[in-house]
């Protein structure tokens, strides 16, 4: 089978436009627990792959939707390059489009930036059946508007990812984590107090009465940094960011409702009853709770974030915050925009987007 | 270039139509903002691209953001469009007036908000200059990133329309990188939120959406900005080369080396010769190209960067190499390439200003087909280069008063556009598309991909009234390109840096 099944995929949205039939577009389904359950009929993109382009000197990467998401990594550390927003793969299977159509960036996120920040430029193919390129593969470009960060994120509800070019990073020299003893409390404080520090911190989380502090960068910066904040050096530290990122560790194992939770970083420990993992500075709190959903919402609304049912739901509720009307009305008006037959994805966010 | 130039032929109709909104909206708003008089409009007929000039109905100069409510409120009602400005900066025509609208400048709502040093953010309105966020964040040791090269007038909300970036993009991002929220009024005049404090939102990203869209979907009220903890120390390292290829292929190896400089800039010998003689930086005249590559950090780290940097441009065959001793020594350095634009300005009459992006590694073939291109239409150009980020600014140089120069300038610019374009580039890295690139937008998109826009547009303001006829070209519009003309040197804000 050849790498490049635009046609072939196009070919199915046309006849997904024509019969009105929706799309469920699929990648290695390492994500299917994500967001809401939607139709039955699929597309699959594992078929479309290949990186068409590397220039590590240009930090460029363009690859086809369906490229498997460790080859990439692969091949970056090969070249001593990273994806800088450290995304979650949640198993081996997981694709650069669904990557990409999610969204989810991991614990690097507050320092070095999120997906959408290292989304370049996009091939898509929109609920018209037409092939449209956005941005492109360089890093300044103002040309139009915004496209392919607005695909970044949109679940597939929008357009059918067919290429994705991405700023790559260069790795870290060295990497060493901290350990600090520290309430929840005091931790959301001394990590924002810290960040706002010429450090080079690329990781902050809190679990079970810890602080984990990652530095990366040249060794001289990460050896000054250790001297100057002390602590406590963790062992084999790759493999538990790792198992963070991945939702490996024990603390994530849970038949609970659990909640992935965004709010500012300086917000203080929510009032909600349950398990706390702190990730992001303080921006991000994974929840494992009995709390009724309408509690956990509003509790995130309030402190100017959101809330987001992420695993152990039965897909048919609402998953995401509701939005706001106006928000709302833009979502449905910019839905139409992209799909307007409403065949790509439709339900997977929200039901009527 | 702010000469009144129309303000005697306009018709009865555009006259009728601006008593009609001086009696109207002058009821909703203080007497003094609202402009109309040709005196008063005469400063508002064009922003930092004054080729393009046009008069509106009226200027509505709000103090407060609900007054802004009631013009666009205003307008809706009434089919009027709303031209958004801000400082009036820009070098695409984006603020261009409509002859029959409003021009609506946020010059006025320009506070600073809020400053949380702990949350590392600041809330501001979007008159407030891009510097002047970096000057209140600098005593808590923090600072605002993207740095325009019209940092200290252009304001925060133009910077927002246009995604505006700088020197040190490459490493700390553009304006999408580094706002969190903004508040917008849309078509209707109902204020909404994009984005918010945390670190994403539900739904869409519709605040990258807003984010370099040119006034066209929504009127920024209030932005959140990112802040970032001042880096302890930089340092700049002057690299001169015999070729402008080994010069661009240093930077790729210095990026390949692990290395993500602050900012690096090139320049080629014309800019370097018509720079050396206006402010005595220091450069080699004798170098094809040279490289201004800027490091920071903490002191260790930089002595480290520097050293390795330091060889990967020996090894890359740049035959002389420096490295700033002090802060006053980087200034000077950076003088030069900040003086660019003016400096080219008094070897040549004018010169028009190009924005393309390539990826670097075409620098040496594009520079080469640029070179080219001059030669057959007799002209020269300087070309000033973010070598960091692959944004090309060629300076073409002619003399208006003779015959046949400007249009050789209009047509050797468009070959750079295409040039641009066929390298894989873009026609705009950062001066966006306003009125000038529209020409250009049609070369880079094809008829679906701009039927796209449209729709987008449409999700946002259906009946087209945030200024309309920018940014994105109807499909029926496909004209020439266009450029900045710069004459005698003069630009609008002379004493703007511009690089």
């Amino acid at each position: 089978m050849k790498n490049d099944q635009t046609e072939h995929m196009q070919a199915q949205i046309n006849e997904a436009i024509a019969s009105k039939q929706a799309l469920v577009i699929r990648g290695g389904r390492s994500k299917d627990f994500l967001g809401r359950k939607v139709g039955c009929t699929h597309l699959n993109t594992t078929e479309h792959k290949g990186v068409t382009k590397y220039e590590p000197g240009e930090l460029i990467l363009t690859a086809r939707s369906g490229t498997p998401l460790k080859d990439i990594k692969k091949l970056l550390a090969d070249q001593g390059q990273m994806l800088a927003f450290e995304p979650p793969a949640f198993g081996d299977k997981a694709t650069l489009g669904g990557t990409i159509a999610c969204g989810l960036s991991g614990p690097r996120r507050p320092y070095s930036g999120s997906t959408r920040d290292f989304v370049l430029g996009t091939k898509i193919i929109n609920g018209k059946g037409e092939i449209l390129q956005f941005g492109g593969e360089v890093m300044k470009n103002v040309a139009g508007y915004d496209v392919s960060r607005l695909m970044t994120g949109a679940y597939g509800t929008l357009g059918l990812l067919l290429e994705i070019s991405l700023k790559t990073m260069p790795s870290p020299e060295q990497e060493t984590t901290l350990i600090f003893e520290h309430s929840a409390e005091e931790a959301i404080q001394r990590i924002n107090q810290l960040a706002s520090q010429p450090l080079p911190i690329s990781g902050a989380c809190h679990i079970s009465g810890k602080l984990y502090l990652r530095l990366s960068g040249l060794t001289v910066s990460v050896n000054a940094a250790c001297k100057e904040l002390g602590g406590e050096t963790l062992e084999n530290a790759e493999f538990f960011w790792e198992q963070l990122r991945e939702q490996q560790l024990p603390e994530f194992e849970t038949e609970k409702n659990f909640w992935r939770i965004s709010v500012p970083p300086t917000t203080a420990p929510l009032a909600l009853s349950g398990e706390t993992i702190i990730d992001w500075g303080g921006g991000l709190r994974w929840l494992t709770s009995d709390e009724v959903s309408q509690s956990v919402r509003k509790t995130a609304q309030q402190a100017g974030g959101h809330a987001t049912l992420f695993r152990n739901h039965d897909g048919f509720g609402e998953v995401f915050q509701p939005l706001t009307p106006g928000i709302k009305q833009l979502h449905n008006k910019l839905k139409y925009a992209f799909d307007p037959h409403g065949i790509l994805n439709p339900g997977r966010m929200y039901l009527d987007i | 270039m702010s000469q009144p130039s129309k303000t005697h032929t306009q018709s009865d109709a555009i006259q009728e139509k601006r008593c009609q909104i001086i009696a109207e909206l002058g009821n909703k708003l203080p007497k003094e903002c609202l402009l109309h008089s040709p005196e008063e409009l005469a400063p508002y007929e064009c922003d930092g691209l004054s080729i393009y000039q046009s008069t509106p109905l009226a200027v509505a100069l709000p103090y407060t953001v609900e007054q802004a409510q009631q013009v666009v409120r205003y307008c809706h009602q009434n089919q009027i469009p709303i031209v958004p400005r801000g400082a009036g900066t820009g070098l695409s025509g984006g603020a261009l007036p409509h002859e029959e609208g409003i021009l609506l400048s946020l010059a006025r709502l320009n506070a600073i908000l809020d400053l949380d040093t702990q949350a590392r953010t600041c809330r501001v309105q979007p008159g407030v200059r891009n510097l002047a966020i970096s000057e209140a964040a600098r005593p808590h040791g923090l600072y605002y990133a993207p740095d325009p090269s019209s940092q200290i007038a252009c304001s925060i909300g133009g910077n927002v329309a246009e995604n505006a970036g700088g020197v040190h993009c490459l490493k700390y991002g553009l304006t999408v990188h580094n706002v969190f929220q903004v508040i917008i009024l849309n078509a209707e005049g109902d204020f909404i939120t994009l984005g918010s404090e945390a670190l994403d939102s539900a739904g869409y990203d519709l605040l990258a959406l807003i984010i370099g869209s040119e006034g066209l979907l929504g009127i920024v009220v209030e932005i959140v900005v990112k802040l970032l903890p001042t880096p302890q120390e930089a340092k700049v390292i002057l690299a001169a080369f015999h070729s402008v290829e080994e010069a661009g292929d240093a930077v790729g190896q210095i990026i390949g080396a692990g290395i993500i400089p602050a900012g690096v800039e090139m320049m080629d010998k014309l800019s370097i010769q018509a720079t050396e003689d206006f402010v005595h930086a220091g450069y080699p005249l004798d170098a094809a190209a040279i490289l201004l590559c800027e490091l920071d950090g903490i002191e260790t780290e930089i002595n480290e960067t520097t050293s390795r940097v330091n060889e990967v441009l020996l090894k890359a065959g740049a035959y002389q190499v420096r490295v700033s001793e002090n802060d006053q020594q980087r200034e000077l350095f950076w003088a030069g390439r900040k003086a660019a634009f003016p400096a080219v300005g008094r070897i040549s009459p004018d010169y028009y200003c190009m924005d393309g992006t390539i990826p670097r590694k075409q620098l040496g073939n594009v520079l080469t087909q640029i070179s080219e291109r001059a030669s057959h239409h007799k002209l020269r150009v300087a070309n000033v280069f973010h070598a960091g980020d692959g944004n090309l600014h060629p300076l073409i140089l002619f003399d208006a008063n003779k015959e046949g120069d400007l249009d050789r300038a209009h047509l050797l610019g468009n070959d750079i556009l295409e040039l641009s374009i066929a390298a894989g580039g873009t026609i705009t890295g950062e001066h966006g598309v306003g009125i000038e690139k529209l020409g250009g937008m049609c070369k880079q998109f094809n008829a679906e991909e701009l039927t796209q826009y449209h729709a987008i547009k449409t999700a946002f303001d259906d009946t087209g009234i945030l200024n309309p006829g920018k940014a994105v070209p109807t499909l029926h519009r496909c004209a020439e390109f266009g450029h900045m003309h710069v004459h005698n040197g003069e630009l609008p804000f002379p004493d703007l840096p511009r690089f």
